[in-house]
């Protein structure tokens, strides 16, 4: 579903992602590791249609269509979703309002009042979210591990065909990584998943089909989740080689 | 209306007019013989006559303000405005009696139905007077009086007497003396000391004919212990000449009174809008303004309250947004004359298209006011780069015990944030008039939820076809 062909990739000026190539197809869970710098956000931002990006060369296509064709808009309601590393702060929008539309602009039979409010409880309470969330404004005064919850609750309630989850588990503790990785598990199996971390810790509740290792914007190695503990382990010294 | 009468007005929802079916309509311009025939016409008792002739002749001495926005101050021009224009020739109590195109306006405005929904009694000012005016009864069985100006001098001329140009004098400033010498309409309401008023009461008032002048007046006072929630709202056609508003509002809360007043005004955009609001807050009493401004070419208005009971506490939340052609020159003024008074200054803009908004503020604590705290925080929000944001604070400190805060901040838009609602399926506009919505929550907030929901709409609708 989703294909990135020889890409490349700058931010004012400067080359970030120099040839990339990936492939993911419905079902399967993708992990990319790296180094910080190493290109991994860019890559999950620039799928997603982040302006500040530049593709240079190369192409992406979802479900066939080349993405530079659609706008940010198109691609969340063709089904792509990214849970942002840094959620913006939005002060004043409640975070119930701010499901509401973005459910009702995303699903094409988006569902209304009792059956959105039930949904909404029921994905609330498996992600451990306390109502007063809903009037809270969106990721204002949050912590961190609120704004990953609320990224989470999101991806729930738009059910993406395409999750890019950049650092989803990052500052996260173990009661919240778990929640996290609950929220992954639930819609991976009708979904591509694209996995950013750091860490090998999420894949204790999450099973990888592919692990791939990014240095200096491109993946350079790719490997079943047995990579993801080596990485841990070694580091990335000993791939250098290879970029 | 036909087709190219709404393309004219573009965006602006209430920008159609009527035919006009004046009973009564004076010439162009002003005069003393002008200001003399509205008096007489209205049948009036001579001391007001007197009050009217002196304003008249403080306006025709008075300068124009040296600040603000002079280049469109000086642009105005005084006798190319209707100053009188009667379109029917009562003051009806039941809608159906209110002459057909004229209701059909405020139909279509929604009045009547949120009457129905949620007010206490409703006011509609059409041109210079009322044409629709009622009060719930048990209101009325209370001892609230609530009418319109015009009906206030006749039947409570003491009342009006004593109290009319008290808190703002004919001669504060050059449109002040205006309104005082041609004022026509507006609203009177007196509170029997211990009454609440829990449901609203609103005044609504549009402007119809070209180059007409508003110019109403408003009086409320609440008794000792009472209170009130007063809303107005305000339109006009869109012209491509400009009319006037300028009217008076004055506010007296006793001891221990509550007034909250509350405006959202949405005047088409060759509206001039230049307005003196000013409250007197005794002993314990609280005054809020609650003030919008999303219409008009310019607007300077400054609400105001003075302190001048002890423990009396003022709260000014204001916003203002202004596109293409508009500059919005707001703010507030709040004298603490009292010791042990607090106040809470909040106010918001945005500028857009070349828009201009200015926030003007006063501050000032007299010598003997002791203990008295302040909060002043003033936000601006920039949406593109032809737009501008000016603030002018003034504070005047008399003594060493204040407690003062004051925070500003200018924004803009930023690309993450319209980045990550895009990402959750928003366009852009969208997403703009989200974000620009809460921007003015706080504001929105305090507003009784049906114009909260209205107003929401209009920043939706000023956002569409805005992103290049």
């Amino acid at each position: 579903m989703l294909r990135v062909e020889n890409l490349h990739v700058s931010v004012e000026g400067t080359s970030i992602i120099k040839g990339l190539n990936l492939k993911i197809h419905r079902g399967e869970i993708h992990v990319i590791m790296g180094r910080n710098g190493a290109g991994k956000s860019t890559l999950a931002n620039v799928v997603m249609g982040h302006p500040a990006y530049e593709i240079t060369d190369g192409s992406i296509f979802f479900e066939g269509r080349p993405l530079e064709e659609m706008a940010v808009f198109e691609r969340a309601r063709a089904g792509m979703f990214l849970s942002f590393q840094y959620p913006a702060v939005i002060p004043g929008v409640q975070v119930g309002t701010f499901l509401k539309k973005s459910v009702a602009s995303v699903r094409d039979d988006p569902p209304k009042g009792r059956v959105f409010r039930k949904e909404l409880n029921a994905a609330m309470a498996q992600l451990e979210m306390d109502k007063s969330f809903l009037s809270r404004y969106v990721n204002d005064g949050f912590s961190g591990g609120e704004k990953k919850r609320l990224e989470m609750l999101q991806m729930l309630l738009l059910k993406p065909t395409l999750a890019l989850l950049d650092e989803t588990d990052s500052g996260l503790d173990i009661d919240a990584l778990r929640i996290v990785a609950k929220g992954i598990n639930q819609i991976a199996p009708e979904a591509g998943c694209l996995i950013i971390t750091h860490y090998q810790r999420l894949l204790d509740h999450v099973k990888p089909h592919f692990v791939h290792a990014m240095i200096d914007g491109a993946i350079v190695k790719t490997g079943g989740p047995e990579l993801a503990l080596e990485l841990e382990e070694r580091g990335y010294d000993w791939l250098d080689a290879a970029a | 209306m036909n087709e190219e009468a709404l393309e004219a007005v573009g965006d602006y929802r209430y920008g159609f007019h009527d035919p006009e079916n004046a009973t009564i309509r004076f010439d162009k311009g002003l005069s003393e013989q002008v200001v003399r025939d509205i008096s007489e016409l209205k049948n009036e008792p001579q001391w007001m006559t007197d009050i009217r002739i002196k304003a008249y002749r403080h306006f025709e001495e008075r300068a124009m303000p040296d600040w603000g926005n002079c280049n469109l101050l000086d642009s105005i021009n005084f006798e190319n405005v209707t100053y009188f224009l009667r379109s029917s020739n009562k003051t009806e109590k039941n809608w159906d009696d209110v002459p057909d195109d004229i209701k059909n306006t405020f139909n279509r405005l929604g009045i009547p139905e949120a009457e129905q929904k949620w007010l206490g009694g409703v006011t509609a000012q059409y041109e210079s007077e009322a044409v629709y005016h009622s009060i719930r009864e048990d209101l009325e069985e209370q001892g609230v009086i609530f009418l319109d100006m015009d009906t206030g001098l006749k039947t409570h001329p003491e009342l009006v007497k004593k109290f009319f140009g008290t808190v703002v004098p004919h001669s504060d400033n050059k449109f002040s003396a205006l309104n005082t010498a041609v004022w026509s309409g507006g609203s009177f309401i007196y509170v029997p000391k211990g009454v609440s008023v829990e449901m609203p009461v609103q005044a609504y008032f549009r402007i119809n004919a070209k180059n007409m002048g508003q110019f109403e007046r408003t009086l409320i006072i609440a008794d000792e212990g009472s209170t009130i929630h007063y809303v107005e709202g305000c339109t006009a056609p869109s012209y491509s000449t400009d009319s006037l508003h300028s009217a008076v509002v004055e506010l007296i809360a006793m001891e221990g009174a509550k007034i909250r007043y509350s405006t959202v005004q949405n005047w088409s955009n060759n509206v001039y809008n230049l307005v003196t609001k000013r409250a007197v807050a005794h002993k314990n009493a609280t005054v809020e303004w609650v003030d919008g401004n999303i219409g008009s070419k310019l607007t300077m208005k400054y609400p105001s309250v003075l302190l001048k009971g002890e423990g009396a506490h003022a709260e000014v939340i204001s916003v203002a947004y202004a596109g293409e052609g508009q500059h919005q020159d707001a703010g507030a003024k709040v004298h603490h004359l009292a010791p042990n008074t607090t106040s809470n200054i909040l106010s918001k803009s945005i500028s857009k298209n070349g828009g201009r908004s200015s926030y003007r503020g006063m501050l000032q604590v007299m010598p003997k006011a002791t203990g008295c705290r302040s909060k002043v925080v003033c936000d601006a929000l920039i949406l593109d780069d032809s737009s501008r944001s000016d603030t002018y604070p003034t504070m005047e400190i008399g003594n060493a015990t204040a407690d003062l805060e004051h925070e500003a901040s200018v924004s803009k838009v930023s690309s993450d944030q319209l980045f990550y609602l895009m990402s959750r399926g928003l366009p852009e506009e969208e997403a703009m008039g989200l974000i620009v919505n809460g921007f003015f929550e706080p504001f929105t907030r305090e507003l009784p939820m049906e114009y909260a929901v209205e107003l929401n709409k209009l920043l939706e609708l000023e956002m569409e076809g805005s992103i290049g």
